[in-house]
């Protein structure tokens, strides 16, 4: 039986994190949405006007079903990321913040140092920070002191689909983590959802793979039996892998 | 090292035989996996390409899906002032063109942007002749003054300035630049234009570093297409965005592809650009610069930008009109350039839904910068 996912005191089921960028229709996002079961949806405050309930993306997200995740990318230091979380939640969007503190447009790789003063100062004001980090164990032990609810370490570039490239310091992150750890960005496929989560990580959260695919709410639903699959596979215990092949039935057994 | 220090080791003659020397196997190279760097550009816009264009453009298509998603970004131009000190023999705002010329007041400014808002815009961009005398930067200040309540987004293309006007500028609410080079050969440059500040190549091809330095989000470039061989042109572009990303690495660099269309004063473009070009050059850009912004306007008719929307393009003007005050009176002055595409801003996110994307009126968030 697993225990559920608790993020800032906040409890969920589902594993699976969703983003609603790059799709080709509000209708098709919320089918995604649907399928996919994630209980937890990122919005960019750039993409929206979260003034406006009638906005298209947010008018499909149904803040009853979903918890809104608001995110600052585009944000290129501390100050503008807290600019537009504090104008964010003023403006309704509630107290989680997805911290992203991205200086460079093209590969939209996380400033550290911006994110853990940003962080300092939203934890202080009240929210409900996951900052979205590279795979930096010190950085994740920082923003973990720091009280961010969780560590959101990447896999790869945002929107690469390359899978996890950031393995090994991944692995680091998760043994020495107290917070939960959700692997952001890079996740092309429902494998690497499941990759992901026999390693240990505590979610994943996934947008483009699932935005650009040839049926994108079929392919939520295939990430959400990915992350699924994962995660009870790291339940139940995996085998570790070996060089050799190793009998099931030890040959020196009679010895003891 | 400034882009215009880069290229004194480079001539135009030099790369246009470059590009005119690749292979058809230089081609198979380029299209290989492995990074992209200029000379592979060099292979994937020569004539050795033109008959792999159908593979170049699903590259495109998919890069561009990847980055960018499905969807278009929308914006509208608004001419401030047609006003002109430069001479420059392919354009309409020519000083020596017998034309009336026209600055919008503040108030004036403030209508066309009400205009524009009403329709949904909200990404603006600014748009003047280059006459300092009649579009001052304390002039400009005003408008985006009055501009940034009713947009997230404002940006401008008007004449080059210093690095510190810039600044001022970007702290008054403007974050993107726009500013084409027109032609990256010197010597036709100075041939096209003839009198005005616009005669110094390097002052122009310097603006878009200044415009980094200043710290605008976006920076634009561009080559006037029909002036010269539009190959070598998009190999300058090539290395141009690439210095630009490397130096200014905080900024998004966008490129457009304004093709000369009819104007007032009768240019005939001395090296057309076919369909077929156009795309060839849009979409072998996107696949050196997965990243890079690429804007197409209503330049371009109404099938040609529909057709070009799943191949690279990440933003499209709509609506738009060239004259100065256009939206709100009807203006007598002539405008810029000739449009092709009459549609709505509506009609446009509605054709824009029945491709398959989403049409996307607000990408930015005034609140990062003011």
């Amino acid at each position: 039986m697993d225990t559920p996912l608790v993020i800032g005191g906040h409890t969920f089921t589902s594993r699976l994190l969703m983003g609603t960028g790059k799709f080709s229709s509000p209708e098709v996002m919320k089918e995604a949405l649907q399928e996919s079961g994630a209980e937890i949806v990122t919005v960019a405050l750039r993409r929206v006007n979260i003034h406006d309930p009638k906005d298209s993306i947010l008018a499909n997200v149904d803040r009853e079903r979903y918890t809104l995740l608001p995110n600052t990318s585009g944000a290129r230091d501390a100050e503008e990321a807290v600019r537009l979380a504090r104008l964010a939640r003023a403006a309704g969007g509630g107290d989680f913040i997805k911290l992203e503190v991205t200086p460079d447009p093209n590969y939209l790789l996380p400033d550290p140092v911006e994110t853990l003063k940003a962080a300092e100062i939203l934890i202080r004001d009240g929210f409900i920070v996951l900052p979205y980090i590279h795979a930096d164990p010190i950085l994740a032990k920082r923003l973990e002191e720091a009280g961010t609810a969780t560590v959101m370490p990447l896999g790869s570039p945002i929107g690469s689909n390359r899978g996890i490239r950031t393995r090994d310091a991944i692995e680091i992150i998760i043994e020495m983590a107290r917070v939960p750890v959700v692997v952001d960005a890079g996740l092309g496929a429902p494998s690497h959802a499941a990759e992901a989560m026999e390693m240990g990580a505590d979610a994943v959260l996934v947008n483009t793979a699932i935005a650009v695919a040839g049926d994108p709410p079929a392919m939520a639903g295939a990430f959400k039996k990915g992350t699924e699959a994962g995660r009870e596979a790291y339940l139940a215990g995996l085998g570790k892998p070996r060089k050799k092949a190793e009998a099931s039935s030890p040959l020196t057994g009679f010895l003891r | 090292m400034t882009f215009y220090d880069r290229i004194q080791e480079y001539s135009w003659d030099k790369i246009t035989e470059q590009i005119h020397r690749k292979t058809a196997e230089d081609v198979r190279t380029a299209l290989s996996p492995g990074t992209m760097d200029v000379d592979k550009f060099v292979s994937l816009v020569s004539p050795s390409a033109d008959e792999v264009l159908e593979e170049i453009a699903r590259s495109a298509q998919i890069i561009t899906e990847q980055r960018f998603g499905r969807i278009v970004g929308l914006y509208a131009p608004m001419y401030l002032s047609n006003s002109c000190t430069n001479s420059c023999v392919y354009c309409s705002f020519n000083a020596s063109n017998k034309m009336d010329r026209e600055t919008l007041s503040v108030d004036q400014a403030v209508s066309e942007a009400r205009h524009l808002h009403s329709q949904g815009f909200r990404h603006i961009l600014l748009v003047s002749g280059e006459d300092q005398g009649m579009v001052s930067l304390d002039y400009l200040k005003e408008v985006v003054g009055k501009l940034r309540d009713l947009f997230d987004s404002i940006s401008i293309e008007i004449y080059p300035m210093e690095t510190g006007d810039y600044r001022e500028l970007a702290a008054s609410g403007v974050d993107g630049l726009i500013v084409y080079q027109e032609t990256y050969n010197p010597y036709l440059y100075a041939k096209v234009h003839k009198a005005g500040k616009k005669k110094d190549y390097r002052w122009r091809i310097e603006t878009p570093e200044r415009g980094g330095s200043a710290g605008f989000r976006r920076v634009g470039i561009g080559a006037l297409l029909g002036l010269d061989d539009w190959r070598t042109e998009a190999v300058y572009l090539a290395m141009h965005a690439r210095h630009l990303m490397r130096r200014h690495w905080r900024s998004q660099v966008t490129i457009s592809f304004p093709r000369l269309r009819p104007a007032v004063g009768g240019y005939t473009p001395p090296c057309p650009v076919s369909d077929r070009d156009l795309v060839h050059m849009l979409t072998a850009l996107r696949v050196f610069l997965p990243d890079a912004g690429l804007l197409l306007s209503t330049r371009e008719s109404k099938e040609f930008r529909d057709n070009m929307i799943p191949l690279g393009v990440t933003s499209m003007s709509a609506g738009s009109c060239t004259q100065v005050g256009g939206y709100t009176s009807d203006s007598a002055s002539a405008g810029q350039f000739e449009i092709a595409d009459h549609r709505s801003p509506e009609e446009v996110a509605e054709t824009i839904k029945n491709i398959g994307y989403e049409p996307v009126w607000k990408d930015w968030d005034a609140a990062f910068i003011r």
